[in-house]
């Protein structure tokens, strides 16, 4: 028997080639007689175009207008209400309306053109916008009645701001004219969005348009989506000049122009008993979309889901909308929505406790999910609901009660923030996406053949690892194709934590079919006896799950993961400024398949979340980002990081591949509110992200004024 | 203009103000060094010259001229450094990774954590949390 594969520390797949330089990156790649492309985009949030001039010789250039769409002038993705080049009417800074293209990079960079913009009002509140992308209710038990059973009821708004993504590696695609199609290399989490949207956007049916993912350095939500639109805008260049281009933004465009974390206001109005019960949980919620639908239904839509924490309410109202405001659309980021109502309702369970006098632990303890208990949807959870264990193990660990009362009247706080996330597409999203995934039995081994991509946190090595195990052969054996449309199926976006849980059952399924199928061969003498195969399966839903879109009443997601976050934070009396000091973060993910790369994904999540917390702020300013450069959005550096210890719990999920849930967006949930309940402890009463000085310095002096 | 990148002499023929990012990109082929913000923020670009860590990304190649360049491509895949990012969980994306092992690998051969905090300051990784990343150079140091 080979070793075993699953809970192993294996080699990364791709480990040598990201170490070496040899990892080829979109921009690493080579064409002949390539053209370089540079988009020309508006100035205003809103208006209307009334002229456009050219200020340069056109001979050597391909210039691209809307109408020089072949198919439909969209990016197509959910309302298809988002153009890809603007025809006359402007909804944001840095819309898209021109291409221009041309084989050298300094001449193509000196071309000017003006366009004169007939301005409108434009506006930037979304509790002032009368368009709403969507809203939802959530209606558990009967609110009036939660409210008369509590002896308190404490109200609360928070706010939290947009954040950029920040992979290190900016978007960027290649389209090459190919067999009277296109076809489009780039840097991207989901190759068949970017299929459909070339489909639809130049008219051509689904063989003639391949997209093949190159590796890709981060994502975390920032190449969902947007890709789409950069794949588009390459493959017009290059169908109209019928010449490879090369589309990739330096670091300040993709700032100014792509998709960042939704702002939100939510408030929050609970009625809780004297001992700290929670009797009655009403909830509204306010998201910024931008200027264009994109995934901000689905967004809002998990945020909704995750508005009430994971806490026993028999009372909840939680009302919802997304509006519509003149910024660069708003898009997907790891946690979707998650992470701003999360910060809201662990901030306000605080507030909560501070009330009643109750320790911010043992107000959780009372309230925490257990299993048999319903969440806000009406969702029985099963056994490896584990809200008290994560609670009471980082508590434990911490030793977070003591060390709070150590605190008291230091320049240092301590916080908590109990947290948890569904795995995978909402109820019946992963129904509808009915993803596949195929499993081959080639001449050169076992091939892994998924639609997942590779983004940093080691799709193909974990992949490998369960079909390796379930097949009873050495993990070196498992080769792992390229995420490439010509090979690979559907099988859904790398996004939703559901790579992991969703498609790697999947390929579980896949791997069991095979084994049968060898009958106790090795592949090779498989191969060589009968010849190759390929097996393909379908999403199937577990059985029982049962949800219901329009009453949003059900099992939302298959499972969830559970964790609580613990900080030290200590406040500069002089400069205001605050530092983590110390973190700890326990996360309930069913099984970890590769233990480093769980730890791997809850480290770097749980910084990002750290970054939203203190340090990450997007200041717009007349709807355009006005720091959009590394000098002034600032993300962690080593010097901003405090030592973090992460303990990983598993309690398997039954349905998960060897009970695994996901866990890739989870720890960015739970570091801010943390960090907020962190500095109310040290005296800083703060309901907004991210805590900058000058924000603690108001919050100081609100608390003693 | 000639260069020395990894031991090797080069005859480049670029502008003298062209970045050395962009040489060591196009004219000599070497695509491990990366870039990720233009502006010497990030640190992806980080090449040693001389021995010292530089954002190539600030460096007009004309500096370059008459010093030891080393890429990531002359560590030769066999480096400590190298073996232990892939053990330790070091890279994950990968694209800050030949950067942050260059910023590494002038650390001298026994940093402490404090040395490796400081030396890594001007490289942002945004996948890890860093934490892996000590991990990986603390292993190196140690064989």
């Amino acid at each position: 028997m080979p070793k075993r594969a699953v809970g192993r520390n294996v080699r990364r797949k791709e480990g040598g080639d990201k170490v070496t330089g040899r990892a080829r990156y979109v921009d690493d790649l080579r064409f002949e007689d390539i053209l370089y492309v540079r988009t020309i985009r508006s100035t205003v949030p809103a208006g209307e175009i009334v002229d456009i001039r050219y200020g340069f010789d056109r001979a050597g250039f391909t210039v691209v207008d809307h109408r020089d769409i072949p198919g439909r002038n969209v990016v197509a993705l959910i309302e298809d209400d988002q153009p890809s080049l603007v025809e006359f009417r402007v909804r944001h800074v840095a819309e898209p309306i021109l291409l221009l293209a041309h084989s050298d990079r300094t001449t193509l960079a000196e071309a000017r053109v003006s366009i004169a913009c007939r301005e409108t009002t434009p506006n930037f509140d979304p509790e002032r916008s009368d368009t709403c992308f969507k809203s939802i209710a959530i209606e558990k038990g009967e609110i009036e009645r939660g409210m008369a059973e509590a002896d308190l009821i404490v109200e609360g708004e928070y706010r939290t701001g947009h954040q950029e993504q920040l992979y290190i590696e900016p978007n960027g695609v290649i389209a090459v004219p190919e067999n009277g199609g296109i076809t489009v290399y780039g840097s991207l989490q989901c190759p068949y969005y970017v299929h459909r949207a070339l489909m639809v956007l130049l008219g051509l049916p689904a063989e003639k348009v391949r997209v093949v993912q190159t590796e890709t350095g981060g994502g975390f939500g920032g190449k969902e989506e947007y890709p789409s639109m950069i794949a588009g805008h390459a493959a017009l260049v290059a169908m109209k000049s019928g010449r490879p281009a090369k589309l990739i933004y330096d670091r300040v465009e993709d700032m100014l122009a792509t998709t960042k974390r939704h702002p939100a206001i939510v408030r929050h109005r609970t009625g809780v008993k004297k001992d700290g019960r929670l009797t009655a949980m009403e909830i509204d919620v306010v998201l910024d979309g931008g200027a264009y639908a994109t995934l901000s239904s689905v967004v809002l839509s998990r945020g909704m889901i995750h508005a009430a924490g994971p806490y026993r309410c028999d009372h909840v109202r939680a009302r919802g909308r997304v509006m519509m405001t003149n910024t660069p659309p708003n898009g997907a980021f790891r946690g979707f929505g998650a992470p701003q109502t999360q910060f809201a309702v662990e901030v306000h369970m605080d507030a909560i406790a501070d009330r009643l006098g109750i320790d911010p632990l043992k107000l959780r303890e009372r309230n925490a999910l257990r299993p048999g208990d319903t969440t806000a949807t009406g969702q029985k959870l099963g056994r490896d609901c584990s809200a008290l264990q994560v609670l009471r193990e980082a508590g434990r660990r911490t030793s977070f009660s003591r060390r709070r009362k150590a605190l008291e009247g230091t320049n240092r706080g301590i916080g908590l923030s109990l947290f948890f996330h569904g795995s995978g597409f909402t109820g019946g999203g992963e129904v509808k996406l009915a993803s596949r995934a195929s499993l081959a039995l080639t001449g050169r081994g076992v091939q892994v053949r998924v639609a997942s991509t590779e983004i940093g946190q080691g799709t193909r090595t974990m992949h490998a690892q369960i079909v390796a195990e379930t097949l009873g052969v050495p993990y070196d054996q498992i080769d792992v194709s390229a995420a490439d449309t010509s090979i690979v199926p559907d099988s859904g976006p790398t996004v939703a934590s559901r790579t992991c849980m969703i498609v790697g059952r999947l390929l579980q399924r896949c791997a069991e079919e095979m084994r049968a199928r060898l009958g106790g061969l090795t592949p090779s003498a498989y191969f060589r006896k009968h010849g190759g195969f390929v097996i393909t399966k379908q999403y199937e839903p577990p059985p029982g799950l049962a949800w219901n879109e329009d009453a949003y009443r059900g099992d939302a997601y298959g499972s969830y993961g559970w964790a609580c976050d613990v900080v030290e934070v200590e406040v500069d009396p002089v400069t205001y400024q605050a530092t983590p000091v110390a973190f700890t973060t326990v996360h309930e993910i069913g099984r970890a398949i590769h233990p480093l790369l769980a730890a791997g994904q809850i480290e770097g999540g749980s910084l990002q979340g750290l970054g939203y917390a203190l340090l990450e702020e997007v200041v717009m300013r007349d709807g355009r980002m006005a720091n959009a450069q590394l000098t002034n959005y600032i993300i962690p550096t080593t010097l901003d990081t405090p030592p973090m210890e992460v303990r990983i719990l598993e309690r398997p999920y039954q349905h998960g591949p060897f009970g695994a849930k996901g866990v890739g967006e989870m720890p960015i949930d739970g570091p801010a509110p943390a960090v907020v309940n962190a500095l109310r402890h040290a005296g800083v009463v703060l309901s907004e992200i991210p805590a900058t000085p000058e924000k603690i310095m108001k919050g100081t002096m609100k608390r003693s004024g | 203009m000639r260069l020395t990148v990894n031991r090797r002499t080069v005859v480049v023929k670029a502008h003298p103000l062209t970045r050395l990012l962009d040489v060591l990109r196009e004219e000599c082929g070497l695509t491990g060094t990366k870039e990720g913000c233009g502006e010497g923020e990030c640190g992806a670009c980080t090449v040693l010259i001389d021995g010292q860590p530089v954002n190539s990304c600030l460096v007009p190649v004309a500096h370059a001229r008459g010093t030891r360049i080393t890429t990531i491509e002359g560590l030769a895949g066999s480096h400590p450094l190298q073996r232990a990012f892939v053990e330790q969980g070091g890279a994950q994306c990968g694209i800050c990774t030949p950067g942050m092992i260059m910023a590494a690998a002038a650390l001298g051969p026994h940093p402490t954590l404090e040395e490796i905090r400081t030396g890594l300051a001007g490289n942002l990784c945004r996948c890890t949390g860093y934490t892996a990343i000590y991990r990986s150079i603390q292993r190196a140091s140690r064989r």
